[in-house]
């Protein structure tokens, strides 16, 4: 990135004002955010679009679920876990809820140590945020397993309208795979971290790209999204 | 809007270092897994073209059908079905969103905007190769037991996954299975499409200097990243349907007094989810359709665009407003009444921006030194039939009006006008217009001008009668009108007219399809800047450019790209990197 010495007008108009600024910037030459990467910009709009993909998923499952003339099953019933005989609505999701956010500190904490050049430090935080996502994609196949045993399956139930397992399925499947990708990615690029790839300006294998540690707040917003995906999934489907 | 002042050298400075290119090392690496935004343009394109000649075949044999009726042995119900389902889903997706994005798109938007290739080389090759697996995926289901599906382009359920559709066992799912896989490889060009945009144009290249070319481009390709979600999702459900026995869309049947696994789900909501995406699209088309006509117009009448903001603002107001009007696809599937009142106001009022648009247009030429040049034909062509097709709309933008014509080929006349034909116009005037900066060489012009007379007027021949055939009320998707009293003898002699012209206008393609391959090494010599116009791909030091567009400096820019017969420029037209003429005013904007 090259240092910007000259100061124009356009410098000023930035410097005075918050929508003046704004405008100058979306209306001035070679970039429309001033600062952003192409990588960060990219991963935005990317997520933009996952936006849609999530809300239409759950507009979907609302929509089934408000229009259906057989009783829906109660969440909170058949998401309970029963330990020592007493039933605990919720108890597994509100784990798997607290990890997931959890995992959100860590990946914070990652970027920030990332652009300290703590390459280490970084790593073992972006290693824990994959082991944090791990865990709660093995506790979302724990309550798969569950449910499939009490008789749960896409197509029917034993409680009542059938698009529940439908839009359980769907809903917890599809956003599981966006978790399953990020461990992936979280995995690669804390290896990468770890070997000092961006410090010495290695290129990316498939891409030929020299990295930086920018990545890894861009694998953060991922992240991030992710979590806050399951927030909306947590409150619409468990908590509704 | 603040314009923004420039500094002391008239040109801000550079904000990102050069990007340093992919150097393909092979002969593989550099033609067929390129990254070179402008072989991956020439792939998508060339790919389109192909599929859309097959589509075109397709129509040829519905045509033979609906006018002889039995003639073709091997054309059954079954059969018509799979051609209308394959017809319209081929052309929709497969041919123009895959031609207007990914083959002008991956042409034009770093060359008009003087970058060295897309920001994200990589992606962008493995958007095509996506592109070309889905493309083989829908192929492939010509060849699995049942064939493809018949479900028509919409693919509704609960009959797209009922008994009786042809293509029930394998074609729906090859169908769903390439959308998807299609919508993957689209997003990865599409955020290209984007992020160069928005992030990475030359210097003195504002947002407000940009050809309206890429402002259609662009609006397009984040309408499609915003529309394209809701048919995955659709995609996604109807496969657990089809597949796994859910009933997201499927409510309870009975079929042959049996009753089917299914019960409780919605239909309708497929068809919200469906059009959610269907209209947006509609626009995906047009709209870079509408931004390559107006840069058409304005070199070839040889005068600045008229109101290039107000082109600008409509583009993004349209874009917008697309999300809003979904449901005047829905007016006869039985949703609530308020909503038809609500979505026919949205929709009337997309007309304004629109019209906006053709004034525009109209002004430009107004005074213009007109060059009938075979592009200028096409984007003249463009504009009647638009104006043509968008006036149906009207009609059927109204729910009191659209009830009667819903489902008859009035509606099969409309779509053909105004996101058939008029956007085909355009691609075929774009090619005529960028080949020579593709290869170097011109397009013949008496081969040109045949192409042109032939598909205008045919394509009018073709279409107008349909609209007579609709008001009598002859439905669509009737694979034979048969021995029916209702239609007067000339509906079907109208019919047989039709075909005759469907058949010319499809053969006249052809000359199209040669002289694209004979003007590869006949056509004249061409230079870098044929047309004399002022946008910069046209300026590039060597045509066709190389890798990296732009030689050693990337250009920098110091005017909008519609200086055209500028009074006291010494030439009548002012390339966008001219520096300010003597006695021009410095840093002006646009």
């Amino acid at each position: 990135m090259v240092q910007i010495s000259l100061r124009n007008e356009a410098d000023e108009v930035r410097q005075s004002s918050g929508l003046a600024s704004i405008a100058a910037d979306l209306s001035s030459d070679q970039r429309a955010f001033k600062n952003v990467s192409w990588g960060k910009a990219m991963m935005w709009i990317f997520l933009l679009s996952d936006t849609f993909v999530f809300s239409c998923f759950l507009i979907s499952y609302m929509t089934a679920r408000m229009s259906t003339t057989v009783p829906w099953p109660n969440p909170s019933e058949v998401f309970a876990l029963e330990i020592g005989g007493t039933s605990f609505p919720l108890l597994l999701i509100a784990i798997m809820t607290f990890v997931l956010i959890s995992s959100s500190g860590t990946m914070a904490m990652a970027v920030n140590y990332g652009y300290r050049r703590d390459r280490v430090t970084a790593a073992v935080l972006m290693l824990a945020t994959a082991a944090l996502g791990a865990a709660f994609v093995g506790m979302q196949a724990f309550e798969w397993t569950k449910l499939i045993h009490e008789g749960v399956r896409p197509w029917e139930n034993p409680w009542g309208a059938p698009q529940f397992g439908s839009s359980f399925f769907m809903i917890t499947g599809f956003h599981g795979t966006h978790v399953t990708f990020g461990v992936i990615f979280l995995i690669a690029i804390a290896r990468k971290t770890l070997r000092g790839d961006f410090d010495v300006g290695r290129r990316g294998f498939f891409t030929s790209r020299k990295g930086n540690y920018e990545s890894i707040e861009i694998m953060g917003l991922y992240w991030h999204f992710v979590d806050l995906v399951w927030v909306f999934i947590f409150a619409f489907f468990y908590l509704w | 809007m603040v314009d923004v002042p420039l500094g002391a050298a008239g040109v801000p400075p550079a904000e990102v270092e050069d990007v340093e290119l992919y150097h393909p090392k092979s002969w593989l690496t550099h033609y067929v897994f390129s990254q070179d935004a402008k072989i991956i343009a020439v792939q998508y394109s060339v790919t389109a073209l192909s599929i859309g000649l097959v589509a075109l075949m397709l129509s040829w044999l519905m045509r033979l059908q609906l006018a002889f009726p039995g003639a073709l042995s091997f054309i059954d119900a079954d059969a018509y079905y799979q051609l209308i389902t394959m017809h319209g889903m081929m052309m929709v997706v497969y041919v123009l969103t895959a031609l207007f994005l990914g083959g002008f798109g991956n042409y034009l938007i770093p060359l008009m905007l003087g970058a060295r290739d897309m920001v994200f080389p990589y992606a962008n090759m493995l958007s095509f190769w996506f592109y070309l697996l889905a493309v083989v995926v829908l192929f492939a289901s010509f060849a699995v037991p049942g064939g493809p599906t018949g479900a028509g382009w919409t693919l509704y359920p609960p009959q797209a996954i009922t008994a009786g559709t042809p293509g029930l066992a394998w074609g729906i799912i090859m169908m769903l299975v390439s959308l998807m896989i299609f919508i993957i490889g689209f997003t990865m060009g599409g955020l290209n499409y984007v992020v160069t945009v928005l992030q990475g144009r030359t210097r003195g290249m504002t947002l407000m200097r940009m050809p309206l070319t890429v402002w259609g481009i662009f609006t397009a390709s984040v309408m499609a990243l915003l529309a394209f979600p809701a048919l995955f999702v659709g995609c996604v459900m109807m496969l657990f349907d089809r597949l796994l026995g859910t009933s997201f869309f499927m409510p309870e049947i009975i079929e042959q007094g049996a009753r089917l696994p299914y019960g409780g789900g919605s239909p309708i909501l497929f068809q919200h989810l469906f059009w959610f995406f269907g209209h947006p699209e509609v626009y995906i088309v047009a709209l870079p359709a509408f931004g390559i006509v107006s840069d058409l117009i304005s070199v070839h009448a040889r005068r600045n665009i008229f109101g290039y903001r107000m082109m600008v603002w409509a583009i993004v107001a349209i874009g917008a407003l697309s999300f809003v009007v979904w449901a005047h696809h829905m007016y006869v599937s039985g949703m609530n009444p308020y909503f038809g009142f609500f979505f026919a106001t949205t929709t009337l009022i997309i007309a304004i921006p629109t019209a906006i648009k053709v004034y525009n247009w109209v002004l430009t030429l107004w005074r213009g030194d007109i060059h009938l040049t075979v592009p200028m034909l096409f984007a003249l062509a463009f504009i009647v039939t638009f104006v043509n097709g968008g006036l149906t709309g009207l009609f059927l933008g109204n729910v009191v009006v659209d009830v009667p014509l819903s489902d008859t080929m009035f509606v099969v006349a409309h779509f053909h006008m105004v996101m058939g034909v008029a956007p085909i116009l355009v691609i075929f005037g774009a090619m005529y217009h960028w080949y020579p900066k593709a290869t170097g060489r011109l397009l013949s012009v008496p081969l040109g001008r045949f192409h042109f007379w032939v598909t205008f007027l045919g394509a009018y021949l073709i279409f107008f009668p349909m609209h007579y055939l609709g008001l009598m009320g002859v439905p669509r998707r009737y694979y034979e009108m048969g021995e029916t009293a209702i239609y007067p003898q000339s509906a079907h002699d109208l019919n047989i007219f039709i075909t005759v012209m469907a058949l010319l206008v499809g053969a006249a393609q052809l000359v199209f399809v040669f002289n694209l391959i004979w003007s590869l090494r006949h056509g004249r010599e061409a230079g870098g800047n044929p047309w004399r116009a002022c946008s910069l791909e046209w300026q590039t030091p060597v045509t066709p450019p190389p890798h990296g567009n732009f030689g050693k400096e990337l250009p920098v820019v110091y005017r909008w790209a519609y200086d055209y017969n500028v009074p006291g420029a010494p030439e009548d037209f002012i390339p966008q990197n001219q520096p300010p003429l003597a006695g021009e005013m410095a840093g002006r904007t646009p």
